[in-house]
């Protein structure tokens, strides 16, 4: 099926296989590889993407489903290499270790600071509770988003 | 929330550096990888590619009476398959590790006419997208006859039970029996000889976010791999595939870059690249693996399960601990992937932090029907610590004594450091003391009988525990002589380059292959420190590559050792460029000597008069690009080689005697729990975590490993666990059955540091990372201080909990 996305505000058109998940359309299709995969139940969060302003986890979407839609990726964060606030937040606060989870990990946290700048540290927990990390602890991670809180 | 209060103890008698070791410099990793610029296995693309997708075992034991793989070849876009019985004719069974029986056992890497564990794999399909090679997967028709499966090691070696392992007579894999001290004498003085029918340390792993995977792609001219993956310890994938596969070593070429955490959990994916390498000729094309999730909770790198049974502790009324005897029995799973080095490596730590003198143990390890186990962070050393732990609080219970005081009373003290232990290890230093100490006032223990009572006001059990554990590091593989004497391993070592280039770029290469301890920037701290310049002049090559001359028998990330071998091979190279550096310019300013000369702001120059003064630029574009007229003798390349090769003797195999790792960081954790008595559910409301690791070059890394391990012990002792069915079936195939900690799981963190520099290491440093799992006796131990109830397993999730208070109000 044709499928017209438009990531990071670049627009494109593909033939994709009709069963094809958003996170294999978005690395392997598009070379798009800074989404990652941890798992295969939906439960580890480190495909995190936004899909129209809704952080959606792209294992749980097929790439047909996101026909039209503005999605934005890790890779779209950056302005050139101006790391966001919370980007550098995340290297100050030592919020990433082996960076596996991190892309994931900075769109939910992304999705959250757009919606509540003021979030408390129950918050973020609870923002962050459907991305897995088995380095960090969290802690540290928790740490840097409170920092840029507004 | 965290905490962090720091202690320096008196400095041991080592160079304590100045400069850019010791801050927390932020690491030069992050801007990749918070960018999605880093470069995981997955992520490595090649053209014609295949993907590769296994078929598994549905069955725990059975036998394969026929294999057809016709209808999934025959799908268009099917590139092809490998069974088990080509396996058998292209390549020989793994090297055995073990002494017999378990060096009997022929281990391929696809089952070959049995199948011994549910998601073994039998078959590996090659499609052009990974959703044709599941789909080809499922044509491939696999006949089995089922056979009875052992899933408790207790029973393993019963008449009546099935063997997996016909050629090693029966499940026993390995045993062996460890004597230090006199025990009778010991059993003899004891005022009280303390009973402990069985303790079980239950399965688990770490399950690193990233699964296992290889793009594998094959030259035919030279025929030679190349072979793109995550596997944590390149040096020992080549020993074990350059045998199976009758190749020399140089045929098979590793790379990493990124790697998505391994823990241990990546050294043994030999089986899975073997299959790669075979397919990527076999097709003549590039095969890329990537591994399910529940391809990894069925079939990788479980941690060692293992059961402690008739111990018998010697202790005087005071709780002064004498001796101790125990039968260890170890669960390895269908195979000797890594095993059975864990029936060794316990003994690293052998009276874990304590003073006991004499110790027996007899060590079992038995093949089941459950996947095999492989090294897991604090692999071996945490089950006995826990063990060790186990003992003192069991003990403190049924002699009326304080567990704080039980423990104050038996440490290692200060004053004995260096500290030989019973079995000839060398724990060099440390003030266990004074950690616990500094734990217990970050969760004012002073004030717990208030709180205890404030909780029960509450209607709530609160409890304190602590779990104090040694994160012993860099191995003498020598021991290994002591699983099979046969064995010619003994030793370590770690290489790094050093050079300067045409521009006078500084470029280190690694022979480790990190994931996530933050190589590149610690390694650039002591680089910088040296050539006396900034950490931004320095740059880390990312990842291992085994055409870069940078790595040895031993090299890789793991079992606790890049700040010893790691940055040693780092300083060593560095200071032998350094050494160049003022040779060229000693002869550039016309016969100048090192003594006159001195590195600073990116350059060499004479002490005396700075004017003179030659910039690394000028040193590398000399002797790279412009050497003419160069003295003859002037031996310099600015390209220096180190191998780091600690000091270590062979181990005694006959008294088991030896020293088996060269440094011994410690951690000491408290954790305190409110329980409700009417379903069991806990919280973990206060949690200490204090380490020593003696000099840190990165305190911030430094604390970052310790709040991981601190996270993942926390994870094991009240969620995660492989568990399995009579069947063989594994209960916990994923992440919504294995329950991994998140965010909002985690409890208000302290975290302290005492540093003890370690006297046998060029840095003052110790490895650290695994840290020993003093959170999963942390938490075991504040359970029974709740309930009152003897804490038997290491795995304590709510229904655990409450059957322990039904057993108090029975």
């Amino acid at each position: 099926m044709d499928v017209t996305v438009t990531v990071n505000g670049t627009t494109y058109e593909r033939d994709v296989e009709p069963r094809k998940l958003l996170i294999h359309f978005l690395r392997d299709d598009l070379d798009l590889t800074g989404s990652h995969v941890g798992c295969d139940t939906g439960n580890c969060g480190a495909c995190s993407v936004i899909v129209d302003g809704v952080l959606v986890k792209s294992c749980m979407l097929l790439a047909v489903q996101a026909n039209g839609a503005s999605i934005e990726t890790v890779e779209g964060l950056a302005e050139g290499d101006e790391l966001t606030p919370l980007q550098l937040a995340f290297n100050e606060h030592h919020a990433l270790q082996c960076g596996y989870c991190t892309p994931g990990m900075l769109m939910s946290a992304t999705a959250l600071l757009r919606e509540n700048p003021s979030p408390s540290e129950d918050e973020i927990a609870k923002a962050l509770q459907g991305n897995i990390c088995r380095c960090t602890g969290y802690w540290n991670i928790v740490e840097a988003v409170k920092s840029v809180a507004k | 929330m965290i905490q962090s209060s720091e202690t320096t103890l008196a400095p041991a008698p080592v160079e304590v550096q100045k400069g850019w070791g010791g801050q927390s410099v932020k690491r030069k990793e992050d801007k990749r990888l918070l960018q999605g610029e880093g470069v995981f296995v997955d992520d490595v693309k090649r053209h014609g590619m295949g993907y590769l997708h296994f078929v598994r075992s549905p069955y725990a034991h059975a036998h394969i009476t026929r294999v057809d793989v016709s209808a999934a070849e025959a799908i268009d876009g099917v590139y092809g398959t490998l069974t088990g019985e080509e396996v058998a004719a292209l390549t020989d069974p793994f090297f055995q590790i073990s002494s017999v029986p378990g060096a009997n056992i022929k281990d391929f890497s696809l089952a070959v006419g049995k199948v011994r564990y549910v998601g073994e794999p039998v078959v590996a399909v090659v499609a052009e997208t990974r959703e044709l090679a599941r789909d080809a997967s499922e044509l491939v028709e696999v006949d089995y006859e089922p056979l009875a499966a052992v899933v408790d090691a207790r029973v393993a070696q019963d008449s009546d039970t099935p063997v997996l392992h016909d050629d090693a007579g029966g499940n026993l894999m390995w045993s062996g029996l460890y004597s230090w001290g006199d025990l009778d004498a010991a059993f003899a003085e004891a005022d009280r000889v303390v009973k402990i029918p069985e303790l079980h340390f239950h399965r688990f792993n770490s399950t690193p976010l990233e699964c296992d995977g290889a793009l594998v792609e094959y030259n035919r001219g030279v025929s030679q791999w190349t072979i793109h993956t995550n596997n944590q310890f390149p040096g020992f994938a080549a020993i074990m595939m350059g045998p199976a596969m009758k190749v020399g070593l140089d045929k098979l070429r590793f790379v990493t870059q990124d790697i998505g955490g391994g823990f241990g959990n990546k050294i043994t994916s030999h089986p899975q690249l073997v299959v790669c390498c075979l397919l990527a000729r076999k097709l003549n094309r590039p095969v890329q693996w990537t591994e399910w999730r529940t391809d990894f909770h069925l079939s990788m790198s479980h941690g060692n399960e293992r059961w402690f049974r008739d111990t018998e502790v010697a202790v005087k009324d005071d709780g002064t601990l004498l001796g101790f005897r125990t039968k260890a029995l170890d669960d390895a799973g269908a195979w000797l992937r890594y095993e059975p080095l864990g029936g060794v490596i316990w003994a690293q730590v052998t009276p874990g932090m304590y003073r006991w003198k004499h110790i027996e143990l007899e060590f079992t390890q038995v093949a089941t029907n459950k996947a095999p186990v492989s090294p897991n962070r604090g692999y071996s050393r945490m089950q006995h610590l826990w063990f060790t732990e186990r003992v003192i609080d069991i003990v403190a219970r049924e002699l009326d004594l304080d567990p704080v005081e039980v423990r104050k009373r038996n440490y290692v003290r200060a004053e004995d450091m260096p500290y030989t232990t019973p079995n000839g290890c060398v724990y060099d230093s440390g003030d266990y003391a004074a950690m616990l100490d500094l734990a217990l006032g970050l969760v004012g223990y002073d004030s717990m009988e208030a709180r205890r009572a404030d909780a029960k006001e509450r209607g709530k059990l609160l409890g304190v525990g602590i779990g104090s554990t040694l994160d012993s590091g860099t191995n003498n593989f020598g021991q290994s002589r002591l699983i099979n004497p046969e064995l010619q391993f003994s030793g370590n070592n770690e290489v790094a380059t050093v050079k300067l280039d045409i521009f006078g770029e500084i470029v280190v290469t690694l022979g480790t292959t990190p994931q996530g301890q933050g190589h590149e920037t610690t390694a650039a701290q002591v680089v910088a420190d040296i050539l006396n310049c900034s950490v931004d002049d320095v740059h880390v090559r990312a990842g291992h590559d085994s055409y870069w001359n940078s790595h040895a028998g031993f090299s890789g990330t793991y079992a606790s050792q890049f700040a010893v071998t790691g940055l040693s091979a780092v300083k060593g190279a560095t200071e032998m460029l350094a050494a160049e550096i003022k040779k060229l310019a000693g002869a550039v300013f016309g016969g100048v000597p090192a003594e006159a000369l001195e590195l600073a702001d990116g350059g060499v120059r004479i002490k005396e008069s700075p004017d003179a003064f030659l910039p690394f630029m000028a040193c590398g574009a000399i002797i790279n690009a412009n050497n003419a007229g160069l003295p003859e003798d002037l031996d310099v390349t600015l390209n220096c080689r180190y191998v780091y090769r600690p000091p270590f003797e062979v181990p005694d195999v006959e008294t088991k005697m030896g020293n088996l790792t060269l440094t011994y960081a410690c951690q000491v954790h408290v954790a305190v729990v409110e329980v409700d008595p009417e379903t069991g559910a806990y919280e973990i409301v206060d949690y200490a975590a204090v380490d020593d690791c003696g000099k840190r070059i990165n305190p911030q890394i430094v604390e970052g490993q310790v709040m991981g391990a601190t996270a993942q012990a926390i994870g094991a002792a009240v969620h995660e666990t492989y568990e399995y069915d009579e069947d063989g079936n594994l209960l916990t195939p994923n992440f919504y059955d294995y329950h991994v900690p998140h965010a909002l799981d985690m409890p208000p963190l302290a975290t302290g540091a005492i540093e003890s520099p370690s006297p046998f290491t060029p840095l003052g440093t110790k490895g650290m990372g695994e840290g020993g799992g003093a959170g999963i006796h942390a938490v075991c131990a504040a359970i029974q201080d709740a309930t009152g109830q003897i804490v038997t397993d290491s795995h304590n999730p709510y229904q655990r909990v409450w059957r322990l208070l039904q057993e108090a109000k029975a």
